[in-house]
């Protein structure tokens, strides 16, 4: 089991470790439903150093991003940063990234539990591209700051205003006094910053947020929340909403998926996708009864069956929640379903995406 | 971590439920550590549970779900049941909150007290809670 370089600082916070992509990660500090209403409503902060970074680079290095990812990465201006995927060539999905445009290199940050997977998967793809492909997961530490305070957190020990960093673009700055890549992106549907920099320096970096954001009601914040926190905006998770058998069309992403951008791995499949509609689609199902939908549980349909993706008691939305696949014809809003809840069917309905509307999109 | 109520009037199970005898009558939850271990609940299922029903020793009568899991609740004891705590259908909350109080789950009529005498008492019950840390 791999641990992070705030392993004891967690401890000392009393948080609970759990395994998580080979990782021994907090799942909690003191309740999941707390630190789920400090993002949403003050500001949390996450260890998520398991997650992978990869430098790109090399006079090819466009090229080949764009032949091996869906999105169109030529439109990216230096700094910004968009969401992307990595597809097989039937459709199905390698992973789901982030890719930074900067000034000298592409930097691509992938899932924890895709990084050797991703890595393979790009090199298998290089040959024939005049670029390089690095993995400086382990030298790169990775910290999550969300919430409506995290820009005034971060500002205070922070050089340079933040408030001109355009969302979704990075910047480099230092925190803390140490030398930074801040992204103004996240995974929580709150506005905030993701933070990469020298993994020796986390200590210093975590530390000198918490007692930033100490007046401001910051509280660290575990896989639990962080869950249930991606789950409201329906931000989907590989593994999850995505997998090798799920395609990015099939979990409403089609607008990363730029079949007109020329050709690139999984392009035809997606293609025909498209055109002809994916055979399944993620629904949004709200509970009429009450009852926790989890993932796995059968979801019955006009006589068909899908399955529950993630489901959950979705917090700030007060009600209980799914994300499911279900065959694409048998989608309809309102439509009532059927949840197989440890074999009690429980009432659900089809409602609209999302669960909570991102901060940003408001 | 570490520190859990356990109040010396009930008696406990190895399954982390709590039962307190009153009379030929006894109330049952889940214990102090059972709703540290589960962190918030959000959901109790009392359906099976209904006033004038029969719950048999060690069998489950609710499930009480978690942000994290699913967790069944077995009776301490055989009875029928006289009470339940309708309140947790929209407070799950109050079990973590007050597990000993508040946070009942039924109220049954004892059919074999002698069940309670092979329970562990509050002593037994925190030394067991301490073994499994």
């Amino acid at each position: 089991m791999n641990q992070t370089v705030l392993y004891e600082t967690h401890l000392k916070l009393g948080a609970r470790m759990v395994p998580f992509a080979g990782y021994a990660m907090p799942v909690q500090y003191t309740s999941p439903l707390a630190e789920h209403a400090a993002v949403r409503q003050a500001a949390g902060l996450f260890d998520i150093d398991h997650m992978g970074q990869f430098i790109v680079e090399g006079p090819e290095a466009l090229e080949f991003l764009q032949y091996t990812t869906t999105s169109d990465v030529a439109e990216l201006d230096v700094w910004q940063a968009a969401y992307s995927l990595l597809c097989y060539a039937d459709g199905g999905t390698v992973d789901d990234i982030f890719i930074y445009r900067l000034p000298e290199h592409y930097f691509v940050v992938v899932n924890a539990s895709n990084r050797q997977k991703d890595l393979r998967w790009l090199d298998a793809h290089l040959p024939g591209f005049d670029a390089v492909v690095t993995d400086v997961s382990d030298e790169t530490y990775m910290l999550a700051l969300q919430g409506p305070e995290a820009e005034a957190i971060l500002q205070t020990i922070c050089d340079g205003d933040l408030s001109t960093v355009p969302y979704h673009t990075g910047t480099r700055r230092k925190v803390a006094g140490v030398d930074a890549l801040i992204g103004s992106t996240g995974y929580t549907g709150e506005y905030g910053f993701e933070l990469y920099f020298d993994a020796a320096q986390a200590p210093t970096v975590w530390q000198a947020i918490l007692d930033a954001g100490e007046p401001h009601g910051i509280m660290p914040v575990g896989l639990a929340a962080r869950d249930s926190l991606r789950f409201e905006p329906c931000m989907p998770l590989y593994g999850h909403e995505l997998s090798e058998s799920i395609s990015p069309l099939e979990a409403g992403l089609g607008f990363a998926v730029r079949t007109d951008k020329g050709d690139f791995v999984g392009r035809d499949a997606l293609l025909k996708q498209r055109l002809e509609g994916p055979p399944r689609r993620l629904a949004c199902l709200e509970m009429i009864d009450p009852g926790v939908p989890r993932e796995h549980y059968e979801v019955h349909v006009d006589g068909q069956t899908g399955f529950v993706t993630t489901g959950m008691f979705a917090p700030s939305a007060n009600i209980y929640a799914a994300m499911a696949l279900i065959p694409r014809s048998t989608y309809e809003l309102g439509k009532e379903v059927e949840v197989d809840i440890r074999g009690k069917p429980k009432k659900a309905k089809i409602v609209k995406r999302p669960f909570y509307i991102p901060a940003y999109r408001r | 971590m570490g520190e859990w109520k356990t109040p010396d009037d009930c008696k406990y199970t190895r399954t982390d439920e709590w039962i307190r005898v009153e009379g030929d009558e006894a109330v049952i939850g889940i214990t102090d550590y059972a709703q540290d271990q589960l962190s918030d609940l959000v959901y109790v299922d009392l359906d099976d549970s209904e006033i004038g029903a029969s719950i048999a020793r060690g069998s489950a009568f609710a499930e009480v779900e978690s942000v994290k899991a699913t967790s069944e609740v077995a009776a301490p004891a055989s009875g029928e049941v006289i009470a339940v705590n309708e309140q947790l259908s929209d407070t799950p909350e109050t079990i973590n909150e007050d597990p000993y109080g508040e946070g009942w789950l039924v109220r049954i009529r004892l059919s074999d007290p002698s069940e309670l005498s092979d329970l562990m008492d509050a002593a037994a019950y925190e030394a067991y809670c301490a073994g499994r840390e």
